[in-house]
Order: structure tokens, then C-alpha cells, then sequence
């Protein structure tokens, strides 16, 4: 059999040839030929690559470039330009659709996928898929050539630090559960990812559950564990479903269940779901929950390595740490620890939300800065708006402002900022946010979410919230400010878990880099980025309004009044601001004070 | 507690036995069988509640101290249809308040509460991690995803 190095695949669909596929064709053999590459380059024909409309159309694999619009003339320049210059034609090259995949797309050139390698690419629901991506055979290395040390190890070396967000080293935490003599031991996976904007965890048990599954498995091998949890959140329904009928997969193909591999090693998985509550994502709540109980957290120690589950040793991780252990195994410690920076290793997925061009999952890795981030991989700032400030870690991280923006991503240099690492939610936000309204929302999440186990968290973020909501109704007092930052201290230092001492980081961190927004609110009577209800009003501007009635038609509180082709009226005292009437207003007649 | 007439309370009664059946009757189970019953019955009538504390061998005030912690279960009737809106950043930042105000203005309804005629209720939801097409919305199992304000009332006429 030839090999060749490429593969050009074209549409001879009726429509394609309609529209010369076989001149593209000829064209191609004549050009291969004219520059001596036809005996690395194989043209051939295939039905139905892309709709047909922007036909003749064409495949190059393995690059995976999709050509089309293209005339005969256009032949040589692709070939000279691709085949043998291995420059991509940018400008036949097919933009990919809007439609494809809003979550996930194409990775851009700063992104490296480990966690995320497989989705949307195999079928979540067939295990020969994922078997096909070199599936478990991270499991068969461990089980016939590996000692449970050696693997602890060799995770240990590769540097895997927790992706839930604490960081801890995963190595350290399998080998404190395994030293403890009691017995049966457990292992769970924190699926319970609750922060607002993060949905990483999500997409890897929707996209590639037995990444997860098989990296459970060898850390149950290493830790001594014959039973695992994994605790999903209710919001994840599909998330439930997938991972349902892959563990049943992996039992039915003998690696779940009694004597995995034929060695006296046995270990079975089970799913347990919530039912809504955030402060299940800590680790002691999470287990109250797993055991039927109110998902409360309980003072550490005793840590869960010594009493977990049913009072036994138990070993937690995130999803994306597990989804990382089967590479580290196959590929080596030094392969992952060669991505990162000196303490942090390997890559992280991020969720990218709010004003940015291209939002959805990424994978980078750990070291990259903020500013790629949002301007190479997130393509900058929605409608080229100004860059105001990202939030990171989720609701107990922090807001940074733009002087932070080439700051490395990793552990140490995201707390020392006065944010943190977290699941991985990013959320970016343009000049048009008010950062005291976004504080106080963070804080509505927050004193929402507190279980009410431990005073300071359950009063001090309701008193949080109480301060912040009468700044944006324009009712902040002098000294509001400090109360603030003593409130937060106190917060933060006498909180029982971790929901209460991060709760008011987004207060703090928004006091320290916006401080100025806060005057504005307490002592100007004005919110900066016009956002706060109680201190701007909506007016119609009588140079501009024609009179169209469209605004006073979609207000739903009937504060808009004027005869048709007469200048409009907005009345204040109705005016509830909800800016319905500025967006379907087709002349940009109508503005905020 | 709302009354409920013999034949109510019988029925509520074996769809409780069905489940705890379905699940095993142990204190590991009770979160997902309060979540079917919960899903079953639209919420966790106190009859309900007896049952699976008699099934279970679990004390009444224990039952309670669950089932009102967890924000999926209700121990009040809830609307025929339940409108959950994400009230989370990223949809908040990319217009998620508005929809939010529009959608109490059309319901006339705050924040968990239920429509007199029974018809809706309307919950606010934690992070459904759909935060590519934000601002987000849930009724009953349908999601809506990019929602504009002036859509609320076409989505809301969808259902009867």
C-alpha cells in the first residue's frame, strides 16, 4: 500500500459538480504533477462535506482544513501555498458557524486540550469509542505493571495539584488516606460544581465520562479504596444520565466490579446526586449529603482522610483531576509537569462568560496570562468595548482590573492578586459594568447560599448585602466604606468553611481596585457605569425620536407617553428603568442620565 | 400542612412506596428518593413525608431539617408549571436582570412564589452551567437560552 502525506478530499456531490468539482479536480492533478508532488498528495472524491452552497468544496486531511468558493484558477495558489509552502489558504478556508458548537469550539493556538481531548469527539455513550482514544489503558498499565506507591508517585512527580480550586496536591491527599489503617476506605468525585459561570465539569462527564471513571479507578487502586461516589449536582441532568450508563459500561466490560484485571483488587462506582444546594461542594457538606443528611460542613480536623464517608477514610477529588490522572499515567509525570509554571502544572480548563467575543470552554495552560486569554483566546472584548475587569474563582473569588491583565494564571499568583483559581469560571466584564452592583450581586449568591451553620457567614453576608444594596439605591452613608472592609476581615478569619471566609472576596477585591465607583455611588449620588436603577433615569432625546410609538407599545409599565409623530415622554416616578425601550428603540432616541 | 382528602392521601401513599421500593428503604437513599417523590408530586405533601419516615424508620423532624435545606424540594405546593431563571453572573452580565424584570412584571409574581390560579411558579436557580447562551431560563424541562426581554411573553403563551 502508498502512503501519502495528504489527503485531499473532494465533493462530487450533484450540486458540487454542478459547480465544477471535476475541473477543481483535473486542476489539482495538473498542478501536483507541475510541481512534483503527486506522489505525496492524493486527491479523491467523497460525497457531501458541507451544505454544497459555497461548493466546489474540498477536505485536507490531516490538517482538517476546509476549502470552498473555488474556481480552477484558484488551484495553484492553494497548492503552493499549502502543499508546499504548509501555509493555510486563509482566505478559501470555511468559517465554521456560529451554530456548530457554542460551548466548545475549535481550539485557537494558546489552547492545548488534555481534559477536554475527547469531547465532542467520541460518543459518550459507547466505551469502544473512548477505548479507540487509548481509553483504559492507563488502568491496564496500573493494574499489571504498577504498584499502588508507584502510581502515587508517579502522580505525585508529575506536580497534579487539586482542580477544584484549593490546589492541594493530589499525590499527597491519596497517600494521607492510604497510611490511615481503618477500613473499607472511599473515594468521591466532586461533581457538585456549583460556582455561577463554571461548567467545565460539566462538558467532561457529558463529553468523556470514563476519563473520569478511569481515573477514579486508579486512584482507588492506589489509595486502597473498594467503593467511589460521584456527587453530581441536580442541575447537571444529562451530566447524571451519561455518567449512569458508562459506569454500567465499564462494569459489563469487567473494569468496575470484582477482581478488576483478575487481581484481588475490586472497586465499584456509584452516582449520587444533590438537590440544590451550593455549600454541598464542600467537602464535609458533601459528605453530610451523600449520607441522607442537611449539607452542612463540620470543623477539620478530623479531615475526611481519616473520617469520611460512614465515619471511614475518604479520599475527594474534582472531576478534572481525575479526567487528568490516565494521561499522567500513559504519557509520564515529566510529560505533564513540562506544561505550567514551577508549582503549577499541567493545563486548566476555564469557562469564559459575560463580555466577550467568543465565550465557552478552554484549556490552557497553567502560565498563560490573563491578557491571552481574553484577547487571543476569548478574541477581546465584545463590540470592542473597553476591558473593565475579570472575575475569577468563582463567587468567592475576586475582580481584577486590567493592571492585572499580564499576571500569569496560577495558584500562588491568583490568591497573592487577592483572587483565586477555583473550579475555573472566568467571567469578563466590559466598562459598561458597575462593580458595586456586581459586588452586591455576589453577595445575594453568597448570603443565599450560606447553610446558616455558623454566624459569622450566616449574619455577616446578609449584613454584606444589606450595605451594598443601600449604596445602589443611592442611600450609602458616610463610613459605609470602612464598615465594609471591618465586616469582611471579621467574615473571612471567623467563618467555619470555605463559602464563608471567600464570601466577601468579591468585596474586597472590588473595594482595593474600584474604589472610586464606590465614592461615586455614597458621595456623588451617581453610578459611573449607569447602571444602578435608583441613580440614573431613562429620557427620550426630541432631536432624535420620531414619534414611532414603538417604545411606548413594549413598555410594560405604561410610563411612556405621546401621540404618534410627536416627541415621547418618559415618566420617572412610572419608570420602572428596565431599558426595554432603548433597545427596541430604532432611532437611538432614548439614552440614560 | 395543606388537607388532602382519603383517596389523595392514598395515592401519595403508594407512589412513596413505589419509590423508596425503587431505591431501597435506607438513610443513603433519602435524598434521591425525596427528589423523585419531590419530581412525582410537584412537592413533598406531609402524607409523604409520614410514609417515608414510617418506611425508613427515620424521625418526622429529621425529614424536615432535609427536605428544607435543599432548594429542589418543597414542602409547599408549587404551580403547575415552574419557571426557574438563573440568577447567576454571567447571565446577570449580559442582560439577565432585565429578562428577570420582565418576567415578574408579565407574572405579576416575586421571586419562589406561586400564581394564585395555580398555574405558575416562579423560582429563581443557581448556575445551570448553560452560560454560553445566557441569559437562561427553565420551564418545567424546556430550556430557553439567549432570551431577550420583549420574548417573555411569547414563551410564557407556550404553555397552558
Amino acid at each position: 500500500m502508498k502512503y501519502y502525506r495528504t489527503h485531499v478530499l473532494v465533493c462530487t456531490d450533484p450540486e458540487c459538480r454542478a459547480k465544477g468539482a471535476y475541473e477543481i479536480m483535473d486542476a489539482l492533478q495538473d498542478e501536483l504533477v507541475a510541481q512534483g508532488l503527486i506522489d505525496e498528495i492524493q486527491v479523491l472524491e467523497t460525497p457531501r462535506i458541507g451544505d454544497c452552497d459555497q461548493g466546489p468544496e474540498l477536505l485536507v486531511y490531516p490538517d482538517a482544513v476546509h476549502y470552498a468558493n473555488l474556481t480552477p484558477d484558484d488551484i495553484p495558489y492553494i497548492v503552493e501555498e499549502h502543499f508546499l509552502k504548509g501555509r493555510i489558504a486563509q482566505k478559501f478556508v470555511v468559517q465554521e458557524t456560529a451554530a456548530a458548537d457554542e460551548e466548545l469550539r475549535a481550539p485557537t493556538p494558546k489552547e492545548v486540550r488534555v481534559v477536554l481531548r475527547n469531547c465532542g469527539k467520541i460518543d459518550p455513550e459507547n466505551i469502544e469509542d473512548y477505548i479507540a482514544e487509548d481509553g483504559y489503558m492507563a488502568l491496564a498499565k496500573v493494574m499489571t505493571e504498577m504498584t499502588p506507591e508507584q502510581v502515587i508517585d508517579e502522580v505525585g512527580r508529575s506536580g497534579l495539584r487539586g482542580r477544584g480550586g484549593a490546589g492541594f496536591p493530589a499525590a499527597k491527599k491519596w497517600q494521607l488516606c492510604r497510611q490511615v489503617a481503618d477500613n473499607p476506605k472511599y473515594i468521591i468525585c466532586n461533581a457538585d460544581e456549583g460556582d455561577p459561570g463554571a461548567f467545565m465539569n460539566r462538558r467532561v462527564l457529558e463529553g468523556d465520562p470514563h476519563s473520569v471513571i478511569e481515573g477514579m479507578i486508579i486512584a482507588a487502586y492506589a489509595i486502597g479504596a473498594s467503593q467511589g461516589y460521584i456527587y453530581c449536582r441536580a442541575e447537571y441532568p444529562i451530566a447524571v444520565r451519561t455518567l449512569r450508563i458508562a459506569i454500567q459500561q465499564a462494569r459489563e466490560m469487567g473494569f468496575l466490579g470484582k477482581n478488576i484485571f483478575e487481581s484481588d483488587f475490586s472497586f465499584d462506582l456509584e452516582v449520587r446526586v444533590g438537590a440544590g444546594a451550593f455549600v454541598c461542594g464542600e467537602e464535609t457538606a458533601l459528605i453530610a449529603s451523600i449520607e441522607g443528611r442537611r449539607g452542612e460542613p463540620r470543623p477539620r480536623p478530623p479531615f475526611p482522610a481519616q473520617k469520611g464517608v460512614w465515619g471511614k477514610p475518604t479520599s475527594n477529588n474534582n472531576v478534572e483531576t481525575y479526567a487528568n490522572v490516565p494521561q499522567i499515567i500513559l504519557k509520564g509525570a515529566s510529560w505533564f509537569a513540562s506544561m505550567g509554571t514551577e508549582k503549577s502544572k499541567g493545563t486548566k480548563t476555564f469557562a469564559l462568560a459575560g463580555d466577550l467575543k467568543h465565550t465557552g470552554l478552554i484549556e490552557v495552560p497553567l502560565g498563560i496570562t490573563l491578557r491571552e486569554i481574553v484577547y487571543e483566546v476569548g478574541g477581546g472584548i465584545k463590540d470592542d468595548k473597553g476591558f473593565k475587569a475579570i472575575q475569577t474563582g468563582g463567587p468567592m473569588g475576586g475582580c481584577l482590573p486590567a493592571e492585572y491583565l499580564d499576571m500569569p494564571v496560577d495558584y500562588e499568583s491568583l490568591a497573592a492578586a487577592g483572587s483565586m483559581m477555583g473550579s475555573g469560571g472566568m467571567v469578563v466584564m466590559d466598562e459598561e459594568t458597575c462593580m458595586v452592583d456586581i459586588a452586591r450581586f455576589f453577595m445575594e449568591f453568597t448570603q443565599d447560599e450560606s447553610c446558616g451553620k455558623c454566624t459569622p457567614c450566616r449574619v455577616g453576608t446578609r449584613r454584606l448585602l444589606e450595605i451594598l444594596e443601600r449604596i445602589c439605591n443611592g442611600e450609602g452613608q458616610d463610613g459605609d466604606i470602612e464598615l465594609l472592609e471591618k465586616l469582611s476581615q471579621e467574615i473571612r478569619t471567623n467563618s467555619l468553611c470555605g463559602l464563608g471566609q471567600g464570601a466577601p472576596n468579591p468585596v474586597i477585591s472590588t473595594l482595593k481596585h474600584f474604589r472610586h465607583e464606590y465614592e461615586a455611588h455614597i458621595y456623588e449620588h451617581r453610578c459611573p457605569a449607569k447602571v444602578c436603577k435608583a441613580l440614573i433615569r431613562y429620557e427620550i432625546l426630541p432631536e432624535f425620536c420620531t414619534g414611532c410609538t414603538v417604545c411606548a407599545r413594549n413598555c410594560p409599565v405604561n410610563a411612556i407617553s405621546g401621540e404618534r409623530r410627536q416627541t415621547h415622554h418618559i415618566d420617572p416616578d412610572v419608570c420602572v428603568r428596565c431599558g426595554i425601550c432603548m433597545q427596541v428603540c430604532n432611532f437611538n432616541a432614548i439614552v440614560i442620565r | 400542612m395543606t388537607a388532602v382528602s382519603q383517596e389523595e392521601e392514598q395515592a401519595i401513599v403508594e407512589t412513596v412506596q413505589t419509590i423508596v421500593q425503587k431505591h431501597g428503604a435506607s438513610l443513603e437513599e433519602l435524598i434521591p428518593i425525596l427528589n423523585d417523590v419531590n419530581r412525582d408530586l410537584g412537592y413533598l405533601p406531609a402524607a409523604a413525608l409520614a410514609e417515608i419516615s414510617r418506611l425508613l424508620h427515620v424521625p418526622k423532624s429529621q425529614l424536615f431539617a432535609v427536605s428544607s435545606f435543599y432548594s429542589m424540594l418543597s414542602t409547599k405546593p408549587r404551580g403547575r408549571h415552574i419557571i426557574q431563571f438563573c440568577e447567576s453572573a454571567p447571565c446577570h452580565v449580559v442582560g439577565g436582570r432585565q429578562v428577570w424584570e420582565t418576567l415578574c412584571a408579565n407574572l405579576q409574581l416575586g421571586a419562589n412564589e406561586t400564581s394564585p390560579d395555580g398555574k405558575w411558579t416562579l423560582a429563581t436557580t443557581s448556575c445551570l452551567g448553560l452560560c454560553s447562551v445566557g441569559p437562561v431560563l427553565v420551564i418545567d424541562d424546556d430550556v430557553y437560552g439567549n432570551v431577550r426581554p420583549e420574548q417573555i411573553p411569547d414563551i410564557l403563551a407556550r404553555y397552558s
